[in-house]
């Protein structure tokens, strides 16, 4: 961000600093960029007073990237996340997706989303939970059917489409919510904690997964975790961030190759990286409780 | 878990209840209708011992309380030994409130699914609908029943369609109550996911708050077919009494006829049981085919 050194009401200072660098940015990285975010801040209205969730984020995501998102709960991680899906709306800042607004690109489906839970319709079968977006989206009944065939081989659960969802155990359930999430062609993927709620066995298994779909499906995918290791073995860019308010305190460029089978996370490229992520968590005061 | 058994896990249970009901029953009959007998023999200038008073309290014309086997024997001769299109078949007056009642029900089920969508979709009408709605149920049924009664007459209306009306007056409620909490049941992250997807309210509501709000709805309907029945017999009763079960209490409260009153109360109480009981079939069904747990 440029300063100037010219005495200035503060308004005038901000929102000529967000003129100059829309003026400057959004034409070329913008453009390109899947998510542009510039000085974001977002703070709620509560019963309390305001609570501030987001401060001055400045953050841009390249198409192919996987971004992760780490730190401890209130850091406003999950909240960025659903300011992309225009499910929360920033109160300052700008933020673009695909070069649109985040309302625009949602009109256009430009992502797929998955929850912390898998939220699967539980009156739905596995084949018509990932047929869900298909349906509404009016795509054609034979290419529902080919699209949910392809999904369901892409997280391996190929045969287990005309169960419901109470027959599955909790890591299938989470792959066929990341199924539905693939099933329309957005090429963002924004993750929300997708395995949280799982062993680490399931876990580590899924990551695996996970890796081979994006190398497969080239999506560019946001990833909020609260686990160092998952962080760094998924991501090509990590983003660090501290509570209160919530804000950016470090972003790491994974030096990974893209190939990576599980036991990299012994070597010790990988661990200075987890080590930067715990430095940047402590620099934002995220071990003070 | 264990495997059900019907004879230990229904039959004995119920059938305990049954005998003790039963038992009671007979017990305050003899209680009840004793003291004609006595009075009956004082007049006579005549003792009767209790062994002798006994037998006479089960035979009564007109009991104070009839004795179940004659109630049973009332409702085997005005159903199975009188032609159903006879006006002294119960059968012929139960369909009579029957049919009133299933309009009333069908009516009452549609007025008040159309006012929990109303309710669920639209911040004003949740304000303004709502209080009005549960104020309508606080007025007696009783008071009201005759006005809507002499009012329809009063404009060419009468017979099956203000009884249905009554009935629908009763059984709105329910469903308007059991809906509004079934369409607003779907979790935040369900709706944030049809919000991903840029859904319009009308796929919302299809595919996520109307299958969400089934075991609501049936929940409601099963209330709401019960008092659907009440409604009509109700509906009846400031008719003159001409036909249903209504007419039967009425006209046998006119003449003493204890016996009909309770014979036409079995028999309400019956077709509310029937009704309750398709209700729960046709939940089950559905649940079923929405592919709950077996």
């Amino acid at each position: 961000m440029k300063t100037k050194p010219i005495a200035m009401h503060p308004t005038d200072m901000q929102s000529l600093s967000e003129s100059s660098i829309e003026s400057t940015e959004m034409k070329s990285p913008a453009a390109s960029s899947v998510v542009c975010a510039t000085n974001l801040g977002l703070t709620f209205e509560t019963a309390d007073g305001p609570v501030t969730a987001l401060t001055d984020v400045n953050l841009t995501v390249e198409k192919g990237d996987f971004v992760s998102f780490i730190g401890p709960s209130g850091c406003g991680k999950t909240t960025f996340l659903r300011v992309i899906a225009d499910l929360e709306k920033p109160t300052s800042g700008t933020i673009t997706v695909n070069g649109m607004t985040p309302e625009q690109a949602r009109h256009k489906r430009a992502y797929g989303y998955v929850f912390q839970a898998a939220a699967l319709y539980p009156w739905r079968t596995i084949e018509k939970n990932i047929a869900l977006p298909l349906e509404i989206m009016g795509y054609s009944a034979a290419e529902q059917k080919e699209r949910v065939a392809r999904t369901l081989d892409l997280v391996t659960l190929t045969g287990f489409g005309k169960k419901y969802p109470w027959q599955l155990s909790g890591g299938m359930q989470q792959r066929a919510s990341i199924a539905r999430a693939l099933a329309f062609d957005a090429d963002l993927l924004l993750m929300d904690e997708p395995f949280g709620a799982l062993d680490e066995i399931v876990r580590d298994h899924l990551n695996e997964a996970l890796l081979k779909l994006w190398a497969r499906t080239d999506k560019t995918i946001c990833f909020v975790t609260h686990s160092i290791p998952e962080a760094v073995y998924l991501s090509t860019k990590i983003v660090v961030m501290s509570p209160r308010p919530g804000r950016v305190t470090d972003i790491i460029e994974s030096t990974l190759p893209k190939e990576r089978p599980l036991d990299i996370r012994e070597t010790p490229e990988f661990l200075e990286i987890a080590h930067r992520v715990r430095e940047g968590l402590r620099a934002g005061h995220s071990y003070d409780v | 878990m264990e495997r059900q058994s019907f004879l230990k896990d229904r039959l004995i249970p119920i059938g305990t209840v049954i005998v003790a009901i039963i038992a009671i029953w007979y017990a305050a009959a003899v209680f009840l209708n004793a003291p004609f007998e006595r009075d009956n023999a004082a007049r006579n200038g005549e003792t009767i011992t209790f062994a002798e008073i006994v037998p006479k309290t089960m035979a009564q014309e007109r009991p104070v309380l009839p004795a179940p086997h004659q109630v049973a024997a009332e409702l085997w001769d005005t159903t199975v030994n009188k032609a159903v299109t006879s006006k002294r078949s119960l059968v012929y007056h139960a369909w009579v409130t029957l049919s009133a009642t299933l309009l009333g029900f069908a009516m009452g089920t549609v007025l008040g699914i159309v006012l929990a969508i109303g309710i669920v979709h639209n911040r004003a009408m949740d304000r303004s609908l709502m209080p009005w709605v549960i104020a309508s149920q606080t007025i007696p049924i009783l008071a009201i029943a005759p006005m809507i009664i002499v009012v329809l007459n009063a404009i060419g209306l009468s017979g099956l369609l203000p009884k249905a009306l009554i009935s629908t007056y009763l059984s709105f409620f329910p469903v308007v109550v059991g809906m509004v909490k079934g369409l607003r049941s779907p979790e935040q992250i369900q709706l944030d996911l049809m919000h991903t997807y840029n859904a319009s309210s009308a796929q919302t509501f299809w595919k996520l708050r109307w299958p969400s709000s089934m075991p609501y709805l049936f929940t409601s309907l099963k209330v709401a077919v019960a008092i659907s029945l009440v409604g009509a017999i109700v509906g009846e009763l400031p008719t003159g009494a001409v036909a249903g079960l209504g007419a039967r209490l009425l006209a046998g409260s006119y003449y003493g006829q204890t016996v009909q009153i309770w014979a036409a109360l079995f028999m309400a109480a019956g077709v509310a049981a029937l009704l309750v009981v398709i209700v729960g079939l046709a939940h089950s069904a559905v649940l079923k085919r929405m592919g709950a747990r077996a």
